[in-house]
């Protein structure tokens, strides 16, 4: 019943208590500085401008989608795995080193 | 890419530039008006297009800067060239729009397409004559402003003076000569000593539209400084404060957030100012610093629904206004509506930019939102609204009753109806 009687008194608190009803961590201050630190600091962060140039290209090889060996390209989003790295052909010098 | 991200009128109202986040500036320009037709005004179409900023990274910090053109502010114009300012979140440029519609034909040692002439072969000498040519708009940047601004850059504008020009971002306001690219001064820095002690922000700032010395800037938190440049080099002590008392009791968690102003504008005759914060446009007397002289709620019904606004984001969307004169002031709202009110009669009306609900050349029709209760026929509720659909951005003819709205990819423009 607490909280029908604020929505009579005012819609604001009663939303409030919906928001926090639903996220019950919320920041004492909203308005305080991790807000608005956020809002300083717009904009994606990238590890560094190779970072940022791989991510450029990428978007530009979206829009005009070419089918070829770039589609295999596993390197730049994540940590490649020895089983998603395309095979290594075999060399025609073997190694003095080998068996 | 398309999402247009700032519209404004020249100072005749023949141009109406227009800025997207793709860093593109599209300038449209009124048609003559049809003498045959009385009293119909010219159409605008588009007259010159350019790519203003390009996206760069900001290698100190990572980050990428966006190409999104914040803010376009047109100077008055001197000569036949028409000048611009533009602005993404960290250069400002000034541009040159001309036109050029005569070119020189008949050298002596080029060719008409521009090969060189062999010159053994010329026996006669003749003077190159300029020949009218079908009409080519030039736009080329004049002056680059750059690396004067740490934080985003939310506003420009340019001085009575017409020589000097303001650029603010979220903790500073820089001053600006047009002819000095190489130096600008800091006018206002609201940074604190320790960034754990930021509270608020600058969300906007304009020169007062007489008074060379006289600007405002708006905060996160719901109030204008006015400062006087006269008073001292730093202006970061205000002349005047504008702030509305806050009733402690209806404070809530929203309560900041939906009092940051999104925009501030002076009326043409500098005597008010008009203030857009999330609900409502506040018109302020600059004689009276404790509270605006009217309030106009834009949307009240959506204080109701705030919490979900604060969940998708839009709690946080800046939406701009603008005056025609001093008597009618217009602001944009969701679902493609915008509103207008009339400060003398006190009316208000709420309209809808859209193609499937207007046919080109027919009067608009009012709309209205169902708050709650019973829908009547042709009221859209409250919950129908598309949140997607907001206008931001715009502008009035500073002369005749033409105005110019965008949507997220579409201008529209529509005129009063004439008799």
């Amino acid at each position: 019943q607490v909280t029908q009687e604020k929505e009579t008194i005012n819609p604001e608190r009663a939303e409030e208590a919906k928001l926090k009803a639903k996220y019950p961590n919320l920041g004492q201050k909203p308005g305080g500085s991790d807000f608005l630190m956020k809002r300083l600091q717009k904009g994606q962060k990238y590890f560094d401008s190779g970072d940022y140039n791989m991510a450029k290209a990428k978007l530009k090889n979206k829009q005009f989608p070419s089918a070829g060996p770039e589609q295999n390209l596993v390197t730049g989003d994540h940590i490649p795995t020895p089983q998603d790295l395309p095979q290594r052909k075999s060399s025609l010098i073997t190694s003095k080193l080998a068996g | 890419a398309d999402i247009i991200s700032t519209v404004e009128f020249n100072h005749s109202g023949e141009l109406l530039a227009t800025g997207d986040k793709g860093g593109r500036v599209v300038i449209f320009q009124q048609e003559q008006e049809n003498k045959s037709q009385a009293h119909s005004r010219g159409e605008y179409n588009v007259y010159s297009t350019f790519q203003s900023h390009e996206p760069e990274f900001d290698y100190l910090k990572s980050l990428e800067i966006e190409e999104k053109i914040n803010k376009i502010r047109w100077l008055p114009q001197k000569n036949a060239a028409q000048f611009l300012l533009s602005t993404n979140d960290k250069t400002i440029k000034l541009w040159k729009i001309s036109e050029r519609d005569k070119r020189p034909e008949g050298y002596n040692l080029k060719e008409e397409d521009g090969r060189y002439r062999d010159p053994t072969t010329v026996t006669t000498l003749r003077v190159p004559v300029f020949r009218p040519m079908d009409l080519m708009v030039e736009a080329s940047p004049r002056r680059i402003f750059a690396n004067a601004h740490t934080y985003h850059i939310n506003s420009i504008s340019i001085n009575s003076d017409y020589e000097t020009y303001l650029s603010a971002d979220d903790l500073r306001i820089n001053l600006w000569h047009l002819e000095i690219t190489d130096r600008s001064f800091n006018i206002v820095d609201i940074k604190p000593a320790n960034m754990e002690e930021l509270t608020e922000v600058i969300t906007a700032a304009e020169f007062h539209p007489n008074s060379c010395n006289t600007f405002v800037y708006s905060s996160s938190k719901g109030t204008i400084r006015l400062c006087d440049m006269r008073a001292s080099a730093l202006c970061d002590r205000h002349s005047k404060l504008f702030e509305e008392p806050e009733d402690p009791s209806n404070r809530s968690f929203f309560s900041e957030i939906i009092s940051s102003i999104s925009d501030v504008k002076f009326s043409h005759s500098g005597r008010y100012m008009m203030t857009r914060d999330y609900l409502s446009v506040k018109i302020w007397d600059l004689n009276m610093e404790n509270r605006p002289v009217e309030t106009y709620q834009v949307h009240e019904y959506l204080r109701s629904k705030l919490c979900s606004l604060y969940e998708n984001d839009c709690i946080f969307d800046k939406f701009e206004c603008c005056w025609n004169g001093s008597d009618i002031v217009m602001t944009g709202s969701y679902n493609n509506f915008f509103r207008m009110f009339d400060r003398n009669t006190k009316r208000d009306i709420t309209l809808e930019a859209s193609r499937e609900n207007n046919k080109p050349r027919t009067v608009l029709k009012p709309r209205k939102v169902c708050a709650s209760g019973k829908r009547k026929k042709d009221e859209i509720s409250v919950d129908s609204l598309d949140f997607n659909k907001k206008i931001l951005h715009t502008a009035w003819h500073p002369k005749e009753n033409i105005i110019a709205v965008a949507t997220t990819n579409n201008l529209y423009i529509f005129q009063d109806k004439t008799n």
